[in-house]
């Protein structure tokens, strides 16, 4: 495949709305073709759910802009099946070093064990992910796309949004029940509306210079305090696929913004960095200052605003892009749910709640950052130096050090739609954590956790060893009419009315406890176990967007039944 | 809950304020608020408890106003 992404032209078509008086409905307008856009259209389309996405231009991201696509990011993917081609065309990393001045100061491991399918992270192109998207966008019979569609006009009434379109061929009109503004930290839409953004601008201007050379580094990301290099500023260095290699440098509030991405100024920073001798090519620049913003609330009525539109936070977390994906991961499910009547409209509701939190924790964690990164007065930056100083020989300093808290998935803790634990469990995987990888065995076939959930309600039980346990017994029984013909094809039970499909987890070794039929996953390594605290009985609950929404020591139908009414505003 | 002590800890306080005084002689304001930073940094890991902490700087900062601005 050798399609050039920069310079692909995505095909622009007149609307044939234009010559028609009536004024076409739509059940979602997407409104921009970025990431976010396209990974929330995607999921609405692969639920059923008709999507239009308008983008006012023809071209992908211009340079290479977000590269780090998180762990997280790669899995949500892998969910709309497009996850393998973008971890393959990326280049995956997990290890990062932190250096002041001329000495290592420590190393860390952003995903130190083993079992797991997708690495901390990829690094790949912003034009690249948005390119093989799109090409999976293509591939999906519910969405359309109009490139160079620009949306002029938002009018939102009670009963749905009226929406002005402008073409190179004029312009039409359009109505929808939801509109979905994932336009961007400028966002139009929200200006549109006069809805404002808030937050804090940062005092400081980076430079970004991405060159192209053949260097024989390994795959990790890299940070200078203070470097020799760039005496006084801190430096970032990434691997990119095709020997691209993206390099920050700061700058500072004073420097001039234009005349530091020209080339006569980029090129001897770059140098001083590799040395005189390794050549390199210039592929492109950019100076930019960034700030963490928010807007107060993600839904106003019918229209949601989605990635950074609805917020922004500084490069150094890697937050934007992975934090967007994870509103569209949120979003399409309850936006399917609404508009085919499993749920009330004030599910939407809680996708503002649960991601203006999401934001929250983002925002914190990048205004940490910056504020290691370039300190606010005199003191901050005697203890920044301080921590700096006492690093190297101070095991306890090195925690202290922030170049950056990296993007995880945001556990939705305080989420109406969680059913709070009544019994006692251990380890992350609490009720509103995003579900955590694990190998398992499918019919004699290696296969992870991740395959296995998601797009509907999961219930999964770990199985007792015997057929003694009334958990088990219970759980059999609650779905084994429904799965009791073809498994692929359940009838109608109790349980099924919910539309919960159930996973039925046995140790190594040990065979299903009758034959129920339902689906297994064989827990092989016992890694999955171990990662859920299970014991025999334990039963967890996933949301269609792989999060957990509720658990329990032993089976109970009446309890998940009341878990997933909640967790769809259904109680 | 542990709290903030105020109240006499030091088994022989003079000797402990001499020896402060005494780890910053010969540097200048510079050097001395580095080496009263990295005490700070080194002083709070060792005492650990978030909460003792946030009762120390308030203490540390009662009754100082902040500047009129000009």
């Amino acid at each position: 495949m050798s399609t050039d992404y920069q310079k692909l032209a995505l095909p622009y078509a007149a609307a044939p709305e234009r010559d028609r008086s009536e004024v076409g409905h739509r059940r979602v307008i997407v409104v921009g073709g970025g990431p976010v856009g396209l990974t929330l259209a995607i999921d609405l389309a692969r639920y059923g759910t008709p999507v239009l996405l308008l983008d006012d231009d023809d071209k992908l991201s211009s340079g290479s802009r977000a590269i780090c696509f998180a762990k997280r990011t790669l899995e949500i993917w892998d969910r709309l099946g497009c996850g393998e081609t973008i971890t393959r065309k990326g280049v995956s990393w997990s290890v990062g070093k932190v250096f002041f001045q001329d000495a290592l100061l420590y190393t860390f491991d952003l995903l130190p064990e083993a079992g797991h399918r997708r690495p901390a992270f990829v690094n790949l192109q912003q034009y690249y992910a948005e390119g093989l998207l799109y090409e999976h966008a293509l591939a999906q019979p519910d969405l359309e796309m109009r490139w160079k569609h620009k949306v002029v006009g938002v009018e939102a009434t009670p009963e749905c949004v009226a929406v002005t379109v402008e073409t190179p061929d004029g312009a039409y009109r359009l109505r929808c029940d939801y509109l979905v503004a994932c336009d961007g930290s400028r966002s139009p839409v929200r200006g549109m509306l006069g809805l404002e953004t808030r937050g804090q601008v940062f005092r400081d201007r980076f430079l970004i210079a991405d060159v192209k050379m053949s260097a024989d580094l390994p795959t990790e990301r890299r940070f200078w305090f203070d470097p020799p290099f760039h005496r006084g500023g801190s430096a970032l260095m990434h691997r990119q696929p095709d020997d691209v290699w993206r390099i920050d440098f700061q700058l500072g509030w004073d420097a001039d913004p234009v005349a530091e991405r020209q080339p006569e100024r980029v090129v001897p920073r770059v140098r001083a960095m590799l040395g005189e001798d390794v050549p390199f090519e210039l592929v492109w620049c950019s100076v930019y200052t960034f700030a963490c913003m928010r807007m107060a609330h993600f839904r106003h009525g019918r229209i949601l605003f989605a990635g950074d539109s609805a917020h922004g936070v500084s490069p150094f977390g890697a937050r934007g892009a992975n934090s967007g994906v994870q509103d569209a991961d949120n979003l399409a499910w309850k936006l399917h749910y609404v508009l085919s009547g499993k749920a009330p409209d004030r599910l939407l509701d809680t996708y503002g709640t649960e991601r203006e939190r999401a934001a929250d924790e983002n925002i914190m964690h990048s205004t940490r950052s910056t504020d290691f990164l370039t300190p606010k007065s005199e003191m901050s930056r005697i203890f920044r130096d301080a921590v700096l100083g006492l690093a190297r020989d101070h095991p306890f300093a090195r925690r202290l050090v922030n170049a950056g808290r990296l993007s995880t998935a945001t556990t939705l803790a305080d989420s109406p739609l969680n059913t709070p634990d009544a019994e006692r469990f251990a380890g992350a995987m609490v009720p509103g954590a995003a579900a955590a990888d694990a190998p398992i065995v499918v019919d004699d076939r290696d296969e992870w956790l991740l395959n296995r959930i998601g797009e509907r309600f999961v219930a999964m039980h770990f199985a007792d060893a015997s057929d003694g346990g009334a958990s088990t017994r219970a759980f059999a029984s609650a779905f084994a009419s429904a799965f009791a013909g073809d498994p692929a094809r359940p009838g109608r039970s109790s349980v099924d009315a919910m539309r919960v499909e159930p996973l039925l987890v046995v140790a190594a070794g040990v065979g299903p406890p009758t034959a129920t039929g339902l689906p297994l996953a064989v827990d092989a390594q016992r890694m999955l176990s171990a990662r859920y605290d299970a014991k025999p009985g334990t039963t967890y609950l996933f949301r269609p967007d792989q999060h957990v929404c509720a658990r329990w020591r032993a089976f109970d139908a009446d309890g998940l039944r009341r878990a997933v009414a909640r967790a769809t505003c259904n109680g | 809950m542990t709290t903030l002590n105020i109240e006499p800890n030091l088994a022989m306080p003079d000797d402990f304020y001499e020896t402060l005084i005494e780890a910053h002689r010969g540097l200048d304001l510079a050097q001395s608020q580095m080496v009263n930073a990295r005490l700070v940094l080194l002083l709070a890991n060792h005492i650990g408890d978030l909460d003792v902490l946030r009762e120390a700087m308030r203490r540390a900062r009662a009754h100082i106003d902040i500047p009129a601005s000009d």
